[in-house]
């Protein structure tokens, strides 16, 4: 990728033609987002490493800071687990939080809906706040504007957070190599179900809970047990596992090989999927990380985060091979192999 | 999970291909049915456990693939007025029509929702009764109770204001057509399991002892399809054409025969068009007169529709197993799942879909590919 922006190329990118209007697709997280940021988005600001990470890094005089956006859309606002005031904190710090930054600050931009109850709100907030005090940041900044009724699906949030990176601490798909043990820090696909049993309205026998929590504490304690060895974190939010895995076999130009049995996944959330035909691997979560590290120091990693109480469930779930490079694959449970893609958008519940 | 991870081990399956291997001498051409298994296959990589002697077939047993391009056509032309919400499987939104897919129609404006039954479409009905409710009923025998069940429903209720733009295939009718095909290949079938458990396996006995081969009811877990592939095996090895049940644990001789009373009552036989197969009579389901008011297609003038399927899409062999979804000259290239041409590279179900998605013959990739290694055999 070029850059500079080519006015000529963005104006009317190729990938792009296909899609005369902005579908659902665009906002998946999978190779429809991805066409989005690499054809109009990063040519237009000139960004030339744009897939690199969670946040990026900037050096000021005497450190290097990390910063983050992320906005939040979720309906229901408030859901099993969770709320989009938890999500508004806790998903932009944990962007930080997998380049190794420490979050400090984040600013709070509200666009609410006309109409929406005021009792809604407050507890919207109230969630913000209290999740801002479990990740230890402050609001330091924000804004709010109202839209008409009908234009918006009760609050929209955007969070920006500002955090620091610890000198030494270098985390990023660049430092991923062939030899790298993955470890995922416990069950994936639960906040993804959880949306979806109360969005769709469906009863499953258990209630699935998001997982939505912030991870700085973890990662904090990943940096000490890992040192030089903890190559790169990522957090598989929406696009699940299978993107982000994606990304930095993209990214870092290797193959990630994934032992399908190894991957955690509580029973209530297998049921919810096998019953839409959805897979595991492409669910969101907003409590789990993915680590890369090196082979040699992937035990005391995992004692390391199995220890935390956000990592109980932590295992083992593959490695990092040179070829074919950019390309992930999965042992099937019965001993087959096949390639895990990138998601294209939105997963799609099917027929039958 | 009870019932799921049992029919996944490992050490079972490596039994189960290995008594395949033991069975076979010499070469034999099956083809699964249902689209459900097809994607079974791919994605736990059955297909590479079977010794090369054993060719899989994928075939026609896709809803999402074979529903013709106009009814895709007439679904895009009602979603996109004004006064209807148009309901429908997630599955469907993603397929091409001539011009667009659902996706398309959605973002300019059309009231387009993801139903999960038809029931939450008739739900809906009742909630807006200024609005015009279409569900898109479309499927084989499975998904065909609920349908029927929706639109006994909205009559009780007196509805006016839900219908249904229906597109209904059977399984039986596909399975002559391909057996009476010149070009057929097929030695032995495998039956779709949860079409079955709706209509049972006494339509399969006449046609196994007509046209002389073996048709297994299978399941969808890796076990089950291993054990319909060894049961096929062990038929064709034998010399014998039965039907056989492998999958009794949902499957019965005489199927459920209030949901088959139910369908009767609701739906007659008529000729389908089978996308890229073309008409194949007596197969498929229409609404009987007592019921035609709830078609979609009798509410609403759908006289403009000019279909226009791409000259490049071959889905229509692929869907009769004449051609791998990776034989295609536009597979990969011109056809992915973003750019789909035809139907069988978006639905979950579809061959070409599972075999882009689950890795099968990258040409951009270099030779020690998984995915070359993972190459289907060829007959």
């Amino acid at each position: 990728m070029s850059s500079f922006a080519d006015p000529g190329a963005w104006a009317c990118p190729l990938p792009l033609r296909d899609y005369p209007s902005v579908v659902i697709g665009h906002g998946g997280g999978g190779k429809l987002t991805a066409e989005l940021i690499a054809h109009l988005f990063a040519p237009a600001f000139g960004l030339a490493d744009h897939a690199l990470g969670d946040a990026a890094i900037v050096e000021l005089a005497g450190g290097r800071l990390a910063i983050a956006t992320d906005s939040f859309v979720v309906r229901p606002l408030f859901f099993p687990g969770g709320s989009i005031g938890e999500l508004a904190v806790n998903g932009t710090t944990n962007d930080l939080a997998m380049m190794g930054a420490k979050p400090v600050y984040l600013t709070a931009s509200f666009i609410i809906e006309e109409g929406l109850s005021m009792d809604a709100l407050a507890a919207v907030v109230g969630r913000m706040a209290q999740a801002a005090q479990r990740a230890n940041v402050r609001v330091i900044a924000g804004d709010t504007k109202v839209v008409e009724r009908g234009h918006g699906d009760g609050v929209f949030i955007n969070t920006t957070g500002v955090g620091v990176v610890p000198l030494g601490v270098d985390l990023g798909p660049q430092r991923v190599r062939p030899g790298d043990v993955v470890l995922i820090s416990g069950a994936i696909g639960n906040h993804g179900m959880a949306i979806m049993s109360v969005r769709e309205g469906l009863q499953f026998e258990a209630d699935i809970l998001s997982d939505t929590a912030p991870l700085y504490d973890l990662v904090a304690a990943l940096i000490e047990a890992g040192g030089e060895a903890l190559h790169a974190l990522r957090d598989p939010t929406r696009g699940g596992l299978a993107a982000v895995l994606n990304e930095v076999a993209a990214a870092a130009g290797v193959c990630i090989r994934v032992d399908e049995r190894a991957v955690p996944v509580d029973a209530t959330v297998q049921a919810a999927c096998e019953m839409l035909g959805l897979d595991p691997f492409y669910v969101a979560n907003e409590g789990k990380l993915v680590a890369f590290v090196a082979a040699e120091r992937a035990g005391d990693v995992l004692a390391r985060m199995r220890a935390h109480p956000l990592g109980q469930r932590a295992a083992i779930i593959g490695q990092v091979l040179a070829q074919p490079a950019g390309v992930v694959t999965v042992q099937t449970a019965i001993g087959g192999t096949r390639i895990l893609p990138m998601p294209l958008g939105e997963q799609l519940p099917r027929i039958c | 999970m009870k019932y799921l991870a049992e029919f996944r081990d490992s050490a079972l399956a490596q039994r189960l291909a290995a008594e395949i291997r033991r069975l076979v001498t010499r070469r034999w051409v099956l083809m699964e049915v249902c689209g459900g298994q097809t994607h079974s296959i791919i994605r736990n990589g059955i297909d590479q456990l079977l010794p090369p002697e054993v060719t899989l077939i994928h075939g026609p047993g896709c809803p999402v693939c074979v529903t013709p391009l106009a009814l895709i056509d007439k679904a895009l032309a009602i979603a996109a007025r004004p006064e209807v919400i148009f309901c429908s499987f997630g599955d469907m939104l993603r397929v091409p029509g001539s011009q667009k897919d659902l996706f398309r129609v959605k973002s300019e404006g059309g009231d387009v929702r993801v139903v999960y039954s038809p029931l939450d479409a008739l739900a809906l009905a009742r909630q807006h009764p200024d609005r015009q409710v279409v569900f898109f009923g479309i499927g084989f025998e499975t998904t065909a109770p609920a349908n029927a069940m929706a639109v006994v429903q909205a009559k009780r209720l007196g509805l006016k204001n839900f219908s249904m733009l229906i597109s209904h295939v059977l399984v039986p009718p596909a399975i002559e057509a391909i057996l009476r095909s010149p070009a057929n290949r097929v030695q032995a079938f495998l039956a779709a399991g949860h079409v079955c458990s709706v209509m049972g396996y006494w339509q399969y006995v006449p046609l196994a002892q007509r046209y002389g081969v073996p048709i297994v009811v299978t399941g969808f877990e890796p076990l089950d399809i291993l054990e319909g592939i060894r049961r096929a095996v062990a038929q064709l090895e034998e010399g014998r054409a039965e039907v056989e049940n492998a999958y009794p644990r949902a499957v019965t001789y005489e199927g459920n025969r209030p949901a088959q009373a139910l369908l009767d009552e609701v739906f007659e036989l008529t000729d389908r068009a089978w996308r890229g197969m073309g008409v194949i009579p007596n197969s498929g389901w229409r609404l009987r007169p007592a019921y035609r008011e709830f078609d979609a297609e009798v509410r609403f003038d759908l006289a403009e529709i000019q279909p226009q399927e791409s000259p490049l899409c071959r889905s229509g062999d692929v869907l009769q197993g004449r051609l791998k979804p990776t034989e295609c000259p536009a597979f990969g290239k011109q056809c992915t799942p973003r750019t789909p041409l035809g139907a069988t590279m978006v639905s979950s179900e579809g061959a070409c879909a599972a075999y882009y998605n689950y890795g099968r013959l990258m040409p951009e990739h270099s030779a020690d590919d998984p995915r070359l290694l993972a190459q289907p055999q060829r007959a």
